[in-house]
């Protein structure tokens, strides 16, 4: 009988506490040791076993039992080194010998909270479901009373107004004999014509070199050569000096958080500008993490994301939960609007962004009263980020769907829908469906719809799912090389070949908005709140958003 | 698809003659319902032309429902107008209790105000009279309330209706007539949802399907105007849409083009008045249509139009003699109202034009949305 001393292996992990499990195949290995070697977690090291084998080695064979030591590969089970599932080591592998196991029964949540930490990781929401947006179906088809529009040869616009429209009662518009003229200099609201799907607020620091210069080269691409007009937002964090002095900044959302990040050097820069930004983006609150403010760990604010956001290297960067300035909507709001206003000679959109909540009509019904705020975009659950508790990813939050559906009809309550814009955010594309779930938002009311997760995933191929894998966007150790400021694994990312990505997604985006408006007979403007388009297979949810119930 | 037959002539005539018109588009229609407004009226009306004429559909009881309310308002009849019902009516006609035209007087303490004020006077009791219709279930069906113009609607085929109407025996003589045949296709039979529509003086009708209704129509119920309910047929919006941007925003008549099928921004610079074009276009995207749709209108100093939309484009001609117009949605129909016509001179619109005829019937207008030119054809 063993002493109780070699069987108690309590307080320790096995394997199958583990969330992902890394199957290795002894005789397929040829131990390069490149998997080892590029596991950004050390999740598997070299390791050695001893193995029984049976070898015959004279002329006549005479089969012997034999214990030899091997060297192979080995999973640890230190919780903090568990293996995240990227898969990177099955990228690696030249001979198919090794892949990660996705362990359903896994006991991770149990775990994960060593030291009294709670468990930080990059991503979104882990919930793999079927999201509203994804089940929403356009079922108005155009045929015999309507004649469908044809998407390849009718031609669409496929546009939509970022800025205040003033209502139509308002224009300084005078008639003079049979002719409407411009009536005067009043103010009238800058406004931007964009392509409706923009990419949302993902700053540098947050992303890497490699990663965020390729998205600013693709969306360049994409409003001078391919003349859709793609914007995107810095997210909090500033811009490369060179880029905001340059005349692509007329491309860029400038986004500006609870921590002011990266605003000491814009404001620097102003008098050198070429050219306004698209719009200034006040970030009150964030869809993956609501409450929260803005993260970037100590281990990605390394010497050029340090002088971009005026801050000593190394140190975490927490922007405070709100605008430390912010007493109330009514006052704190507006007040920054009118700053970021006046900072631009009020040539430049700005409006807030906020999470998705119950409460955004109180929001809204403030901006609606505000002549400068230029639109307002509300960013829901299924929103990603790069550092956030899970607690706060996973269990807070307000779905986008109802909460925008709400907000457009508030507007419309009051007659406002056109004046200013929604934009919805938070799980676009979630399952790869940019441009349904776009026109669904746009249907149900959006202006647009933003999209953060789903540019990575596609343009540089993020690995992150809603299962938790990799998700370690947090740690600076991003394998692909997107969310890391280490030379050694953004060299892994090649920013043309994100540039190209980005166009792709994009033109592809542009066709298949055209597919789905087309069949509506759709063409001229945006079906914003054509709500008779959709239909859902579920009661409840056609009964909240006011659409069609269809089975 | 619906059939559009209007006349604009100097002389008055009878509506039979758009629903002959009618009758050789009858391929194109199904018989479900007829519509028709007469402006400009003659014969018995001819000396009422300051009055405003009540034209509503009701019960029996409604009848009696109706003349207590307009007491009640101060309104004095002036002169009533009852159709001589056909005793043995076509089979596809649907027959109400009672069918009125009434003219009035107008209730002494509106009388003397400016025409503005008594305007939105006749239209708050217009939507009284329809709510208080639709409390006990449609025992009132009202169409129009506004000096000189006439509505009558029924379901059925618009032959059989005229018939039934005794408009071939005793019509109410106009200058300006619309009727409408209409195809039911989307929407149930209900007399709100039979095109002519009427606001205040103005009036379209329109053939095709919008399809983007639902957003018009959240747009303008949201203007807070209480003219704009009803929206039984996607086809209203267009009545609406002229009356908002000529009687709230001001705008000259052609500009209902820009409204409802703005140019694009590039092709805006041909135009002396792209600046005001281009906030507009912002402004009122909400009302820009997608057709596929043929818009026929009638605006309050009698000025007709077609307008079409700026892509899929439904039949739609105008054409005509010196002193008569057609504006029709087929040439046969246009030939069955005025044959004598010189055929070269009729006018197809198509994406950038607005095509008027002013009272009179002298010339037709065509109005270029991309450079702001007008092409006058005189008429022999």
């Amino acid at each position: 009988m063993e002493s109780v001393g070699r069987l108690d292996h309590n307080h320790q992990l096995s394997l199958n506490d583990l969330p992902y499990i890394v199957r290795w195949e002894d005789p397929r290995c040829t131990r390069c040791g490149r998997c080892t070697a590029v596991c950004p977690v050390r999740a598997i090291e070299p390791g050695v076993f001893e193995k029984r084998l049976v070898e015959s080695t004279g002329p006549i064979p005479l089969p012997t039992t034999v214990r030899k030591v091997v060297s192979g590969v080995r999973q640890v089970t230190d919780i903090r080194r568990r293996c995240i599932g990227c898969a990177t080591c099955r990228l690696v592998c030249p001979n198919d010998a090794i892949r990660p196991e996705f362990n359903p029964a896994n006991k991770f949540n149990w775990h994960i909270n060593q030291e009294g930490e709670p468990y930080k990781r990059g991503g979104r929401r882990n919930d793999p479901g079927v999201s509203t947006l994804d089940q929403l179906k356009f079922t108005r088809i155009s045929m015999l009373t309507d004649p469908a529009l044809d998407a390849g040869r009718h031609e669409f616009r496929v546009r939509t107004y970022l800025g205040r429209n003033l209502p139509p009662e308002q224009l300084p518009l005078r008639v003079e004999g049979d002719s409407l003229v411009k009536d005067g200099t009043p103010f009238i609201p800058p406004v931007r014509e964009i392509f409706p799907i923009r990419i949302g607020g993902m700053s540098v620091g947050a992303l890497s070199p490699h990663m965020w210069e390729g998205l600013a080269m693709g969306v360049a691409y994409l409003n001078e050569v391919e003349r859709i007009p793609v914007v995107m937002c810095t997210g909090e964090g500033g811009m490369p000096p060179r880029l905001l002095k340059s005349p692509f900044l007329k491309y860029f959302i400038l986004q500006i958080a609870s921590g002011y990040f990266g605003w000491d050097e814009i404001i620097h820069a102003v008098p050198e500008m070429q050219c306004d930004p698209a719009a200034i983006e006040i970030k009150y609150g964030q869809g993956a993490k609501p409450g929260d403010g803005g993260l970037l760990m100590a281990a990605k604010v390394l010497k050029h994301i340090a002088r971009i956001r005026g801050v000593p290297e190394y140190v975490d960067l927490a922007s405070p939960p709100t605008h430390q300035t912010k007493y109330s909507i009514e006052e704190a709001v507006a007040k920054m609007i009118t700053s970021m206003s006046m900072l631009f000679g009020f040539r430049v959109p700005v409006y807030p962004k906020i999470s998705g909540t119950k409460t955004a009509l109180a929001v809204l019904n403030n901006l609606a009263r505000n002549p400068f705020a230029a639109a307002l975009t509300i960013d829901g659950e299924d929103g990603g980020t790069g550092a956030a508790y899970t607690v706060s990813l996973d269990k807070m939050g307000h779905p986008i769907a109802s909460n925008l559906r709400e907000c457009y009809l508030n507007l419309v309550k009051i007659g406002k829908q056109n004046e200013l814009p929604l934009f919805a955010a938070g799980g676009v594309g979630k399952s790869g469906n940019l441009a349904a779930n776009a026109a669904a938002l746009i249907m149900l009311g959006a202006s647009g719809a933003d999209c953060g997760k789903y540019i990575m995933q596609a343009a540089a191929g993020c690995l992150g799912d809603e299962r938790n894998r990799c998700n370690i966007c947090n740690t600076g150790k991003c394998p692909r090389g997107i969310t890391t400021q280490d030379p050694k694994l953004y060299r892994r990312l090649d920013p043309d070949k994100v540039a190209e990505r980005v166009v792709d997604v994009f033109v592809a985006a542009d066709k298949e908005l055209r597919k789905i408006f087309a069949p509506m007979g759709r063409s001229t403007e945006l079906p914003i709140g054509m709500s008779d388009g959709l239909s859902v297979a579920d009661k409840a949810v056609a009964d909240r958003l006011q659409i069609a119930y269809a089975c | 698809m619906c059939r559009l037959a209007a006349i604009i002539s100097n002389e008055y005539f009878s509506p039979m003659e758009n629903i002959l018109a009618l009758e050789t588009m009858k391929e194109g229609h199904d018989g479900s319902g007829l519509g028709l407004i007469l402006r400009d009226l003659g014969g018995e009306f001819e000396d009422l032309k300051e009055f405003p004429v009540l034209s509503a559909i009701t019960t029996e009881k409604g009848f009696y429902d109706l003349d207590q309310f307009m007491v009640s308002r101060g309104f004095r009849t002036k002169h009533m107008w009852e159709p001589e019902l056909s005793p043995n009516p076509g089979p596809t006609v649907e027959r109400h209790d009672r069918y009125i035209v009434k003219a009035f007087e107008y209730p002494d303490h509106i009388r003397d105000k400016p025409f503005e004020e008594k305007a939105e006077f006749l239209l708050r009791t217009r939507l009284e009279i329809r709510a208080m219709g639709e409390r006990d279930g449609g025992s009132i069906r009202v169409f129009s309330f506004w000096p000189d113009v006439v509505t009558l609607k029924a379901v059925g085929d618009p032959l059989e209706v005229g018939e039934f109407f005794g408009l071939d025996k005793k019509p109410i003589p106009a200058r300006v007539v619309f009727a409408q045949g209409r195809q039911n296709t989307n929407y149930a039979i209900n007399l709100y949802a039979c095109h002519p529509f009427f606001i205040q003086g103005v009036f379209t009708m329109t053939n095709g399907e919008n399809t983007a209704f639902v957003p018009i129509r959240e747009y303008l119920t949201s203007r807070g105007e209480p003219g704009y309910v009803g929206y039984n047929s996607d086809s209203e919006v267009f009545a609406h849409i002229l009356h908002f941007m000529r009687y709230r925003l001001g705008y000259p008549l052609p500009y209902y083009k820009d409204v409802i099928t703005p140019l694009k921004d590039e092709e805006m610079e041909g135009r002396p008045d792209a600046d005001a074009l281009r906030l507009m276009k912002r402004s009122l995207r909400m009302l820009t249509i997608d057709g596929p749709n043929c818009v026929i209108g009638c605006d309050r100093d009698g000025t007709v139009f077609m307008v079409q939309d700026a892509k899929k484009l439904r039949p739609g001609v105008v054409g005509g003699v010196r002193g008569r117009v057609g504006l029709m949605s087929e040439v046969c129909g246009l030939t069955a109202a005025v044959p004598d016509r010189d055929t070269e001179k009729d006018v197809f619109p198509m994406k950038y034009d607005f095509v008027a005829v002013r009272p009179g019937a002298e010339e037709i207008e065509t109005w270029n949305q991309l450079d702001g030119s007008t092409t006058t054809i005189s008429l022999a």
